[in-house]
């Protein structure tokens, strides 16, 4: 397991060393989010009954900044060491692809989490926050980033140069985390919409994620974990199957 | 004994280029190897196949017996390659990345070693630099220093010394046959043919694909080379009965093969038969450069 450790300890370091860019920058960024929007919206909306919109807010802003850090993370590193050469020093060695796989996904956990829970903290000078399920919160937190980690090796797998991997950050992962529930409650979409947003697997995150901080969700929680954890069993299954044959990696 | 390197029937199609046509060859254990070839011969796509980073269309490569597909980590635990391009992680240091590869093979604490690699690889005083910062030279050798961080029974260098300046080239030569006494096999492509003369027993010449000469060094020499002479003739004048020997005329200066230094004297005797005179006279020695033009031409 040294070589899995390794690969691990390496992929938090690498993100870790350019903080400011890995984890102070999506901070501020999500940070000018609640401030404007609770600013703009605060005295005009009320989700739940008896929660504030910036608490309300809150949540999703910080699974959305979980989401797609997770997703930066393992798709960043993977599509520079393609692209510089320096995958070679992953692939000589005997690790085997699950090692790869389990590396890269828990250091987008740790990346998304660390983030996350900046965010949280930052949010808490804006709003009370009360936390009513917090093993639902960890729950969803995890498998969320977990989620993400793996789309991100299947992403940078695939690309082929950094233009191609911009075009799923921002043509997929940024629509599917705006579209899912951050800033509202899918009950005030028409229902054309509401029926659209529950192909979308992170409005399960985002709601489940919520639940665990006000107890209330538009879908039950169990429910949506269900879906979230057959999503990231699928995706997962998908990574193991490319990195096992060596997908763009070994020709 | 067990090869350290065996590789039998390989083939291997890239989408329109047939790039090795069925290789056979075999490096025992603790042989020092050359493995030559002109750009494009397919010696970067068999050292490719050898370190798992490319599969072959069909065949079979094995080292120090493990298969390097069915047996992949034990393949892959027992070899260490440098590899041609100039590769490295911007974020961390030296001794960083050698940590790190050592753990990638799962050796935990390797600091002694690396130590060492550090001093005879002249990078003592770069341990903690950002490998980025370092000159392409040091770049290198911190590619072999990462190559041979867990102590592998074969080492293959794909071009180890291209950049490096003379002085250290020597050095890293040195640590490198260090190594191949205390029993690690070497491989190696390089450019530089006289530094495959000199330290490798035994060459494997590759030229599309195929190899087209194996043996040792000194039979390669023997076998597909000539001596010659040049001679300064006064009167500039050839003899009939050395036209046949003659390779190339510049002035004054013939140029005379012969297959072996005992055909010198004859050479002289009919010179002064027919009244010319030789003011210079050099021997030539063959060297690999010919045996290797000489073969892939």
């Amino acid at each position: 397991m040294t070589g899995l450790y390794t690969l691990f300890l390496k992929e938090v370091l690498r993100f870790w060393k350019v903080s400011l860019q890995t984890i102070l920058s999506p901070l501020v960024t999500t940070l000018l989010y609640l401030l404007i929007f609770s600013h703009v919206l605060e005295s005009h909306v009320q989700v739940y009954p008896g929660v504030s919109y910036t608490a309300f807010l809150i949540p999703g802003l910080v699974m959305m900044a979980m989401l797609q850090n997770a997703f930066a993370n393992s798709s960043s590193s993977l599509i520079q060491s393609k692209m510089s050469g320096n995958i070679v020093f992953i692939l000589l060695p005997p690790l085997a692809y699950w090692e790869f796989y389990v590396a890269y996904v828990a250091a987008s956990v740790v990346r998304g989490v660390v983030v996350g829970a900046g965010v949280g903290l930052a949010g808490l000078w804006f709003a009370q926050l009360p936390v009513a399920h917090p093993l639902w919160t960890l729950a969803f937190a995890v498998a969320g980033c977990a989620m993400l980690g793996a789309a991100g090796i299947v992403s940078a797998l695939w690309a082929e140069d950094y233009d191609q991997m911009a075009a799923v950050q921002n043509f997929v992962v940024v629509p599917l985390t705006f579209l899912s529930g951050v800033f509202y409650s899918i009950h005030s979409l028409p229902p054309f919409w509401q029926a659209v947003s529950r192909y979308n697997p992170f409005f399960y995150l985002i709601d489940g994620f919520r639940y665990g901080f006000f107890g209330v969700s538009d879908v039950p929680p169990g429910e949506g974990l269900l879906i979230v954890v057959v999503c990231f069993l699928a995706l997962s299954l998908a990574t193991l199957r490319l990195l096992k044959s060596g997908y763009k990696l070994r020709k | 004994m067990t090869p350290a390197i065996q590789v039998h029937n390989v083939h291997k199609r890239f989408s329109d280029v047939h790039a090795l046509r069925g290789v056979d060859l075999a490096v025992e254990q603790g042989e020092f190897f050359a493995l030559l070839g002109p750009n494009g011969a397919g010696k970067t796509t068999l050292i490719s196949l050898l370190a798992g980073l490319s599969r072959a269309t069909s065949g079979r490569l094995a080292v120090m017996g493990h298969d390097v597909v069915g047996d992949y980590r034990e393949a892959r635990r027992v070899l260490g390659v440098v590899p041609q391009e100039l590769v490295y992680d911007a974020f961390f240091t030296v001794r960083e990345m050698l940590r790190f590869q050592s753990g990638y093979f799962g050796l935990r604490r390797n600091d002694p070693w690396i130590d060492e690699l550090l001093e005879n690889l002249a990078l003592t005083d770069k341990a903690d630099t950002y490998v980025r910062n370092l000159s392409g030279g040091m770049k290198r050798r911190v590619l072999v220093a990462q190559a041979l961080v867990h102590r592998p029974a074969v080492v293959v260098l794909d071009e180890p010394t291209a950049g490096v300046d003379v002085e250290l080239r020597q050095s890293l030569w040195g640590f490198i046959q260090r190594l191949n006494r205390e029993g690690h096999t070497i491989v190696l492509t390089t450019h530089y043919l006289e530094e495959a003369e000199t330290l490798c027993s035994r060459i494997a010449m590759l030229k599309q694909g195929e190899i087209v000469a194996l043996d040792t060094t000194a039979n390669l020499l023997a076998g597909h080379a000539t001596s010659q002479v040049a001679l300064r003739l006064d009167p500039p004048r050839l003899p009939d009965a050395l036209q046949a020997q003659l390779v190339g005329q510049e002035g004054e200066v013939f140029r005379l093969a012969l297959r072996n230094c005992g055909e010198l004297e004859p050479v002289l005797a009919v010179l002064r038969e027919n009244g010319v005179a030789v003011t210079d006279l050099e021997v030539v020695k063959p060297d690999l450069e010919d045996v290797f033009l000489e073969l892939v031409k």
